[in-house]
């Protein structure tokens, strides 16, 4: 009943407008600080990694997430809904890079809450690469947690998530205070059970 | 005869609580048991510590989004058995005379906390379920029984079906327990079954039932990848005298439901009056330095007075003032400290005060940063069994988006005020304790993305004394179609106001004599009376007088 090796990852490729776009939104649920001085995916609104730092397009482009085949088609529908938020707020256009990328971070957080609304027709696909981004920096789902501790992973490490023992799982000899903290319920069953 | 249809006489739709329970008696009784599970079979070295797609952490889970609520279950042999957190609390008295939507009691005049003891018995028996000292309770359990102390109520440490002589409190027990210190079936009642002739047929996903001129069932499967769930391989059929459907509450009424147009009209309740067993989480932020002024709390030299989110074995303790009989519906309800991974509902967690979104952004990576001075309280209160699931997808119980665990199901749940009065009745009260005095900053996880969110499902084909409200009859038979049983998580009528795990498999337990007498009907040669899974007798020996006692006495005891 030995499980059989695990099947080989296959990462969808995708363009640079796409990667440029679902980076900007990757910051936008976890910001980090710049790459360079000329970075504009990400907006630079926290420190140390964020989201994109951590691998979000990684996991993004990677078919287990179920999601990689309709990266281009996300990353266009939230360029149209830039367009028209940035029309709609009377933003300057800047067409050097896509139209979420133009956005400043307060706007890309405005959006963002816009089509993640309840009742948003689109809900269900923001939500999901949302979670997903998330999931890049809280639990680095494309890495071998233990790997990844070891490698630095922003995320994992702004957590504060120890590294394991050498043969990669976790023990904590120390687990608790040893002590009585409070009054047990009155009603309590000889097994510990509510009455 | 190479086209001769696979036969035997109890097929067992699921391996979780109702379905190894059921098959090891079964088969200890002498019939020809055969389980189909739709997960993959791990043993205790394929239970991995890694958060990475593809591990033990995502194979054995399931992760279903509805409409308005959310279900994790278990997804491999042995099913919520194999990724819960081990807690295994009776039921509280009053919870049997729940009348919830419905205006009469939901749960059949047989049962009561008095009728299920017994039941209850054989399980503590069966699992080693052991009531816990304080040396037993994790850091988190410590500051969560402290916090209720200084605000004046009691906490308990919760009875647990682990064995603490190996419990590493690595909290990667949801991902499997490589340390086989918790008990789930893969170390009791499966391979008790499988010794007494039982076989389990992993990643073999049953699609719907039909029927046989002569009333035997036929259980359609597909058979599933054992990576790739998105994927299946091939197909086929079983027949059986006696169907137990233990699929899951969050899969066996969509069986049921895609069977309709094969067996005929299934009762009213199937697929409906699915209950989120009431559940809310609320997560609190803490202040480390008020923990060791205000509650007297230290970890040592150059540690942090708390700092321990990681660490432990998922709940320890939970508070019960609240599971007081005298007050009225809707607002009992329990609060427990609870672990929750990363990953599976971190994004959830909501910034307390915030100036931004709560969910996402800037002040949420912040909060981020200080994960492992969270602590999670788990409210369980009594909602209004308000879930119905609608047209079953194409295969299973979801559309599959991942390679494992996510999918987009049909259940659609829609809280009423009831629901939600015990909801916001239980978050004040978590954030009463655990901001006095400046402890904690506190806020519940956020309904706005995935809806509600519950890891025990329950109560979607649910038994009853009242057709109209109730799939099942007082043994668990699925009404009007005799010879299917029900005997998983969605037989239990409805919100429990505490972890359901005990009382799913009492219920599993109860249902076994049952089901023996019907398939002796059917011509199986079947006993009911086998011991605890580990040899032990007494709770056997203590419910065969009751059954003799009793009115549908099964044959053959």
């Amino acid at each position: 009943m030995q499980a059989s090796a695990r099947i080989p990852e296959r990462r969808v490729d995708i363009g640079d407008e796409a990667t440029l776009t679902l980076e900007a939104y990757a910051d936008t649920i976890v910001p980090g600080e710049k790459r360079g001085s000329g970075d504009r995916a990400i907006a630079g609104a926290g420190t140390g990694g964020g989201a994109v730092a951590a691998g979000a397009l990684d996991l993004l482009r990677w078919d287990a997430t179920g999601i990689s085949e309709g990266l281009e088609d996300l990353a266009g529908l939230v360029n149209d809904h830039a367009r028209a938020y940035a029309a709609g707020e009377g933003l300057e256009p800047d067409d050097t890079v896509p139209p979420f990328v133009a956005l400043g971070y307060e706007d890309r957080v405005t959006l963002i809450q816009r089509l993640t609304t309840p009742g948003h027709p689109e809900k269900d696909f923001w939500v999901l690469l949302s979670l997903f981004c998330n999931m890049a920096f809280d639990s680095a789902a494309h890495l071998n947690t233990a790997q990844a501790i070891e490698d630095g992973h922003p995320g994992l490490s702004a957590m504060g998530i120890t590294a394991p023992d050498a043969d990669g799982l976790w023990r904590f000899s120390d687990f608790g205070y040893g002590r009585k903290l409070a009054e047990l319920h009155p009603d309590t069953t000889a097994t510990g059970s509510p009455a | 005869m190479s086209n001769a249809i696979e036969k035997t006489d109890v097929l067992v739709i699921g391996s979780g609580f109702g379905g190894a329970i059921t098959a090891y008696h079964l088969a200890a009784g002498g019939a020809k048991v055969t389980v189909l599970e739709r997960g993959p079979w791990l043993n205790s070295s394929d239970f991995e510590h890694d958060y990475k797609l593809g591990s033990s952490y995502t194979r054995a889970f399931d992760f279903v989004v509805g409409d308005g609520m959310s279900v994790l279950g278990g997804n491999c042999v042995g099913g919520g058995s194999v990724v819960y957190f081990a807690a295994m609390p009776r039921a509280p008295r009053f919870v049997f005379d729940r009348k919830g939507s419905i205006g009469r009691r939901m749960w059949p005049s047989a049962l009561s906390r008095d009728t299920l003891d017994p039941w209850y018995d054989r399980i503590e028996e069966s699992l080693s379920v052991t009531k816990q000292e304080w040396s037993d309770v994790s850091y988190a359990g410590g500051l969560w029984a402290a916090a209720c102390h200084h605000a004046g109520r009691t906490a308990n440490p919760l009875a647990v079906a682990i064995d603490n002589s190996k419990c590493a409190n690595c909290n990667f027990m949801m991902a499997g327990c490589r340390f086989e210190a918790k008990q789930s079936l893969t170390v009791n009642y499966l391979p008790a079954a499988i010794a007494h002739g039982a076989e389990i047929r992993p990643l073999h996903e049953v699609q719907h039932l039909s029927r046989t001129a002569e009333g035997d069932y036929r259980v359609h499967y597909n058979v599933v990848d054992d990576q790739d769930y998105r994927l299946h391989h091939d197909s086929g059929v079983i027949q059986a005298k006696i169907v137990v459907m233990a699929a899951g509450a969050a899969a066996t009424p969509v069986i049921l439901q895609r069977s309709e147009t094969h067996l005929g009209t299934m009762p009213h309740a199937v697929g409906r009056y699915f209950s989120g067993n009431g559940e809310r989480l609320n997560t609190a932020v803490l202040d480390e330095d008020k923990i060791a002024e205000i509650l007297g709390l230290t970890r040592g030299e150059g540690a942090l007075p708390y700092g321990a989110n990681a660490i432990g074995r998922g709940p320890t303790v939970a508070s019960w003032d609240k599971l007081d009989g005298s007050l009225p519906e809707y607002s009992r309800y329990s609060l427990e400290q609870l672990y929750f991974p990363p990953g599976l509902g971190t994004i959830l967690a909501q910034v307390p005060d915030a100036t931004g979104p709560t969910w996402f952004g800037r002040e949420k990576k912040e909060i981020l940063r200080n994960w492992k001075s969270w602590l999670t309280i788990f409210s369980m209160t009594e909602d209004d069994n308000e879930g119905v699931f609608g047209p079953p997808p194409a295969t299973g119980n979801a559309m599959r988006i991942s390679q494992q665990m996510l999918g987009r199901g049909n259940l659609s749940y829609r809280p009423t005020r009831n629901t939600w009065h015990g909801w916001n009745q239980s978050d004040a009260e978590v954030k009463e304790i655990l901001e006095k005095d400046g402890l904690a900053k506190v806020m519940p996880w956020t309904n706005d993305l995935v809806g509600a969110y519950t890891v025990h499902p329950l109560a979607s084909c649910r038994m009853g004394d009242d057709p109209h409200t109730s799939a099942l009859d007082d043994t668990n038979e699925l009404r009007g179609h005799s010879g299917v049983f029900v005997t998983d998580a969605s037989a239990v009528p409805g919100a429990l106001t505490v972890n359901p795990a005990m009382t799913i498999a009492a219920v599993a337990e109860r249902a076994v004599p049952h089901i023996v007498a019907a398939a002796r009907l059917r011509g199986v040669a079947v006993n009911y009376g086998a011991p605890a899974p580990t040899g032990h007798k007494s709770g056997r020996n203590a419910v065969l007088p009751l059954l003799r006692r009793g009115v549908r006495q099964p044959a053959g005891v």
